[in-house]
């Protein structure tokens, strides 16, 4: 039991490492982008519309990953050049354009599924898209073997690695290349930034976009691997442990690949303790959540420069102002 | 003559100081109008899209008109005398909420904890209803002591972030973006302990809630207490914010810190005070939701409200009476596409989609309203006209300038007179003036 407990727990850490990372990214560009989970919700939209697309045209397994990933990024990649469009050149409040985002996702993820059962007949009265599914659950090495180590480790689908691949580039990227250092200049003082050369406003929009391009393959990785095709279930409470696990990580992503663990195991063990009642379960749901508050709480009490946000997080710039 | 080498943008922004609030205004108002129509078009180019493909799989479909869409959507604003006091209602509740973030926003305390303190207010209500209805006390204390633990709950899920933020900076956005999902998993708590019906709704009898109000005849009945209490709270914002020393000092927080801290004004004090008072009316709306609305308590009563408030009051621009303006256009997109998603089966999330359309126009808009574009050919027409001046100007000058020389080298003794003369009046202008003041 304890296997499957971590096993179901790495799987459901990818999605949250999927959204944090691209917060992250968007985060040190000084944006706080709230829209994260209607991101995913459009990533999710994409990705089943790239992973149905690639089935039907007779692509093999690999083809139907690719689509999904890149139908999943483009899709949430738009709404992240809308975000950023609003925020860097209309100069729109950024909590406000995020929470519209986020309406506005969620809204299109429900209207999208409520709408294919229009068109499409359904025997079950539901749309799955579980023949893709099938095939990104699949387990990325292979048949998998009855050993523990295969069975936490080597039992994932291939988007699973992805996420933690994609969290270490980025971590290595933000920490030693020139690029990073140039993101993290602006997130801290945009102004000075500026100043030394740095394109502050290209920056922000190419992290806005591949922030959101990176949230996104969570969404998709949230519908057709985590619920196995069903559109049933709303994926925005993913979205928003998500941005909660951006504070726990301290704005790292290297951290954040030991984070999204524990908020996978966090939120996955209330189903795994036998003998309390549903009502206590929904009590340890908390956890993830109040650890986050906590966290919070502490690295402000600790006031530490290296564990702090950005400091122009929220804080728009416009060079004209100066 | 513009320097060549300094490349000069196609255009760059500036502030906009002039223009007045009725160009601003006119602007709001035809996003209003192209958000409502881009909403028309989208639904119908939906249907139409669907209507092909269920004509190629032979089945039935019906043709959906420009027309019928606003018919539609005008019966769901202003259908029967119930539809417009429940698009009031809820307008109130909206607003209510809106009223309750504003003083925060307005000191740049970005509290996005609407949704977890209304909630946590409805969670204290339905615990007083549910632990003392039907043992013997009377419907008045229950009513009375429902509305004070909602109140008492609202404050504590405020000011717990206000206390961190003031005394720690703690980063008070993601702190109350958590607060809200620890109320959802307190409710749902609350809610699978005392279950009814086994469903994830307690429900709650007649008797520890608010009656309607007035006689049996009258449709607003249940409606009218919200009404009420959204204006009576709207007037008593308005003059707080604008006219009260609290409403002052709130505002000067929120300008520049810094002044804040010269003059003498206790930061720390306005942030907990502020959110305080957010607390009481976000406690106040979770009691009517679940006392006078609901007679229930779920998951989400609040259903996102928190969320649309914090747009209301951003769109209304902190300002209580365009606030009303504001909540009341929002429930009117909502409503309207509500009934044209009943129609066409477009099923519960379409209202959302519409009204993020609709906030995207409304947000975009401040733009137009706060900035002007001027263009490079315009500088340069400016530049050109300025020196045309300077031109003007330099040449004038250099006639009076130049004269005297001019005089020297080729006319005689006649035209040298001329400014010597002038040079003598002036003096001698002076003295009589001098003289006459004398």
């Amino acid at each position: 039991m304890l296997v499957t407990l971590l096993s179901r727990a790495i799987r459901i850490a990818a999605a949250f490492l999927y959204g944090s990372t691209g917060e992250t990214i968007i985060e040190k560009s000084g944006h706080l982008n709230l829209g994260i989970p209607g991101i995913m919700c459009f990533g999710a939209v994409g990705g089943c519309i790239g992973a149905d697309m690639a089935q039907k045209g007779g692509a093999g397994a690999f083809g139907i990953i690719v689509a999904t990933i890149f139908f999943a990024m483009l899709f949430a990649g738009a709404m992240g050049l809308l975000y950023g469009f609003f925020t860097i050149s209309l100069r729109c409040n950024q909590n406000v354009t995020g929470l519209t985002i986020t309406t506005f996702g969620a809204g299109v993820l429900g209207f999208w599924r409520k709408n294919l059962l229009n068109i499409v007949v359904s025997d079950e009265g539901t749309i799955t898209f579980k023949a893709a599914s099938d095939f990104i659950k699949a387990p990325m090495f292979g048949a998998v073997g009855d050993d523990w180590f295969s069975k936490i480790f080597l039992s994932h689908g291939t988007l699973v690695y992805l996420a933690i691949i994609i969290a270490i580039v980025v971590a290595i990227v933000l920490k030693k290349t020139r690029t990073g250092l140039s993101l993290n200049a602006i997130g801290e003082n945009p102004a000075a930034a500026d100043a030394a050369g740095i394109k502050v406003i290209k920056y922000k929009y190419i992290s806005c976009v591949l922030g959101a391009a990176i949230a996104g393959i969570g969404g998709a990785f949230c519908l057709l691997d985590l619920q196995s095709g069903s559109t049933e279930y709303p994926i925005e409470a993913i979205g928003w442990l998500a941005v909660a696990l951006v504070i726990f990580s301290l704005w790292r992503p290297g951290i954040g690949i030991l984070g999204s663990f524990v908020f996978g195991l966090l939120y996955v063990m209330p189903n795994y303790i036998n003998g309390i009642g549903t009502e206590y379960k929904k009590i340890l749901e908390i956890i993830p959540y109040a650890v986050t508050a906590l966290v919070l709480i502490v690295i402000s009490f600790f006031n530490k420069r290296e564990t702090q946000p950005p400091t122009a997080l929220g804080v728009p710039y416009f060079r004209e102002d100066r | 003559m513009i320097n060549n080498k300094i490349h000069e943008p196609l255009f760059h922004l500036t502030k906009r100081t002039t223009g007045g609030s009725k160009r601003a205004w006119a602007l709001r108002a035809i996003a209003f109008a192209v958000s409502v129509l881009v909403c028309g078009i989208v639904t119908i180019i939906i249907v139409a899209v669907n209507n092909e493909q269920l004509s190629q799989a032979g089945r039935y479909f019906e043709e959906y008109s420009f027309e019928q869409y606003f018919l539609d959507f005008g019966e769901g604003v202003f259908g029967s005398p119930r539809t417009i006091w429940n698009l009031f209602q809820e307008t109130a509740i909206l607003l209510i909420i809106a009223l309750a973030v504003t003083p925060c926003f307005k000191m740049k305390f970005w509290n996005i904890g609407g949704e977890g303190q209304v909630l946590m207010g409805g969670l204290g209500a339905a615990i007083v209803i549910r632990f003392m209805m039907g043992k013997g006390y009377s419907d008045g204390l229950i009513i009375f002591l429902s509305l004070l633990l909602a109140i008492g709950l609202g404050v504590a899920w405020a000011v717990v972030p206000a206390l961190f933020k003031a005394k720690w900076n703690t980063n008070e956005t993601l702190l109350t973006l958590m607060m809200n999902y620890i109320a959802v998993c307190l409710v749902s708590f609350f809610v699978a302990k005392n279950p009814t019906a086994g469903s994830n709704t307690i429900f709650f009898d007649k008797g520890g809630t608010i009656p309607p109000i007035g006689p049996q005849e009258f449709v607003g009945k249940e409606f009218v207490l919200f009404i009420i209490a959204a204006a009576v709270i709207t007037t008593i914002m308005a003059i707080y914010l604008k006219y009260s020393k609290h409403g002052y000092e709130v505002a000067v927080v929120g300008e520049s810190p810094n002044t804040a801290k010269y003059v003498g004004i206790n930061t720390k004090a306005v942030i907990i005070r502020t959110l305080v008072l957010c607390g009481v009316l976000c406690g106040i709306t979770g009691f009517l939701l679940v006392s006078a609305k609901d007679f229930s308590l779920r998951e989400d009563t609040v259903g996102g409200r928190g969320f649309t408030g914090v747009l209301i009051s951003w769109l209304g621009q902190f300002n209580p009476i365009f606030m009303v303006v504001t909540s009341f256009l929002v429930v009117f997109i909502q409503r309207g596409s509500a009934k044209v998603a009943t129609y066409q089966a477009f099923g519960t999330s379409y209202p959302s989609v519409m009204a993020g359309i609709f906030f995207f126009f409304i947000i975009a808009v401040e733009f137009f309203v706060n900035y002007k574009f001027v263009f490079r050919e315009d500088i340069q027409a400016k530049i050109d006209a300025f020196n045309e001046k300077v031109k003007l100007t330099l040449s004038k000058n250099k006639k009076v300038e130049e004269a005297p020389p001019v005089v020297h080298i080729q006319a005689g003794e006649e035209q040298k007179e001329e400014p010597a003369q002038d040079v003598v009046e002036e003096p001698a202008s002076v003295e009589e003036s001098v003289k006459e003041e004398k």
